[in-house]
This record gives structure tokens, sequence and C-alpha cells, in this order.
């Protein structure tokens, strides 16, 4: 049995989420958003991994969600990276409010 | 609630990773913002091993605050990140964005600062490495398989994108 209420990493995940959305949609630098965005997955997998505890049925199908995630994670970080090379190559800037070839 | 060792653990724990997230907020360096969130990565690891996760917990130090920061910073180092031209969209907006989170923020802790379920004993932290191994080779050994084809097509995929054009070589 934990002393610790399943509401106290439900609340550190909704944080750790908000400051994840608000370094997304804020900042300018294109690498920083990438990471803001892993921030926000990894709060996602602090719910999985807490309700495969604290459920209803706790077993260890979250664990194994979170597993998949991280995954799909960082599949996604490497094609980013490798997205914004080919855009820093051809604009030579990384900033996202100078990425606008497709507005016009 | 009693003050359990267990819950300083948390309590440490949360304010390292929360820490880590203001300061990549707020630092002005690139490179500092990314070694700041190595913190929150780590004591995210803490939080699972509390969990009862240790497997993921270990996943989590190799991948992202080992790989994923790594592959992170190569990133700043091939682009220019120090470029301090002034951005063109105002206070305003960021001001909105700030009001929009708090917003979405206060609306899901409605729904959970008081969430209380019937604790049930778990078998997780008894051999935890074999029974996500068994899982993964019994009841989700197609999601498996698939995520190598993912990692497979994610791998192609980036070095197709990063990979110089030929003609923009010769010219070089």
């Amino acid at each position: 049995m934990s002393s610790i209420p399943a509401s106290a990493f439900l609340a550190l995940a909704l944080i750790l989420f908000c400051i994840g959305l608000y370094g997304a949609l804020t900042k300018r630098n294109t690498v920083i958003v990438l990471i803001s965005i892993e921030l926000m997955l990894n709060a996602v997998n602090i719910n999985l991994v807490t309700f495969s505890k604290y459920g209803i049925n706790p077993s260890i199908d979250g664990q194994i969600f979170a597993l998949f995630a991280m995954a799909v994670a960082a599949a996604e970080a490497a094609v980013g990276l490798a997205i914004l090379m080919a855009l820093y190559r051809n604009k030579k800037t990384v900033h996202i409010d100078e990425m606008n070839e497709m507005k016009n | 609630m009693t003050f359990s060792g267990e819950f300083f653990a948390f309590m440490a724990l949360a304010l390292v990773a929360i820490i880590g997230g203001v300061l990549l907020l707020n630092l002005n360096k690139v490179v500092h913002m990314v070694v700041a969130l190595i913190f929150t990565f780590v004591s995210i690891a803490g939080v699972y091993i509390l969990l009862s996760a240790e497997f993921v917990a270990a996943v989590q130090v190799l991948i992202y605050s080992g790989a994923i920061t790594i592959i992170m910073l190569f990133g700043i180092m091939l682009t220019k990140p120090y470029d301090e031209s002034e951005a063109k969209s105002g206070k305003w907006r960021k001001i909105l964005v700030f009001l929009g989170v708090v917003g979405f923020a206060f609306a899901v802790y409605l729904g959970i600062y008081n969430f209380d379920i019937q604790q049930v004993p778990t078998t997780l932290h008894e051999d935890n490495t074999m029974q996500i191994g068994k899982g993964l080779y019994t009841k989700y050994i197609i999601p498996f398989e698939f995520v190598s084809v993912l990692l497979l097509a994610a791998l192609i995929g980036a070095i197709v994108l990063a990979k110089r054009e030929d003609k923009e070589a010769d010219e070089e």
C-alpha cells in the first residue's frame, strides 16, 4: 500500500503537461518546441504508469503502453530533427515564425 | 495523509521535475534549457520507481536523459541557435497562451483534485521486468512487431530527410 494518493501523481503530470504546452506554443527555437513536446509525452506516460498501479484492475498493461509511447516518441524526435536539418539547410533559420512556406 | 519516507521522496522528485520545467521556460541559452530538462527526465524516472515500474524507469533514463537529450544537443550544435533576432509576434500572444494554459490546467485540476480510488494490492513490483516481457510477447506481440516496423521507417525517413542532396553537394 502506498501512502501517496493517486491525485498527487496526476497533479504532477498535469503541471508538467502544462509547462510543455506553454513551451511548445510560445518558444521560437524549433529544437525547444520539439523538446517541449517530449515533455508533454512524458507527462502522459506518468499518467499511464499511475493508473497501472492505482486503477481498479491494477495490471502491467499501463507500463507496456508507456514503453510503446516512448518508442513512438523516440521515432518522432529523430524524424523531427531530420526535418529541422533539411529546413535549416534551405532557409538558414531555426525560428518557427519564419517557417511559413505554405502560407502564400 | 501520513508523512512517510515515500511521501518525502515524491515531494523532492516532483519539486526537481517542476523546477527543471520552469527553467526550460525561463533560461536564455538553448543548451542550458536542454540541460535543465535532463533534471526533469531523471526525476520522472524516480517517480516511476515510486510507482513500482523499475523497468520503465531504466528505459526513461536510457532513452530520454540519454538518447533524446543528446540528439537534441546535436540538433542545436548543427544549426545556429544564437541568432537573436526579434520575434514578430508580440507580448499579447504570450499572455493569451498563458491564460489559455492556466484555464486548461484549472479545468483538469477540478476533475482530479479529489480523485480517490480504492487501492488494490498489486504484484507489480515482483519480477517487474519478467511481467513486462511476458506481456510483450503474449498479449501485445502484434503491436510489438509493428513498433519494429515503425522504428525502421523512422530510421530510413530520417536518413533520407537529412541527407544532403546531390546537386547541392556538387556545388560545394
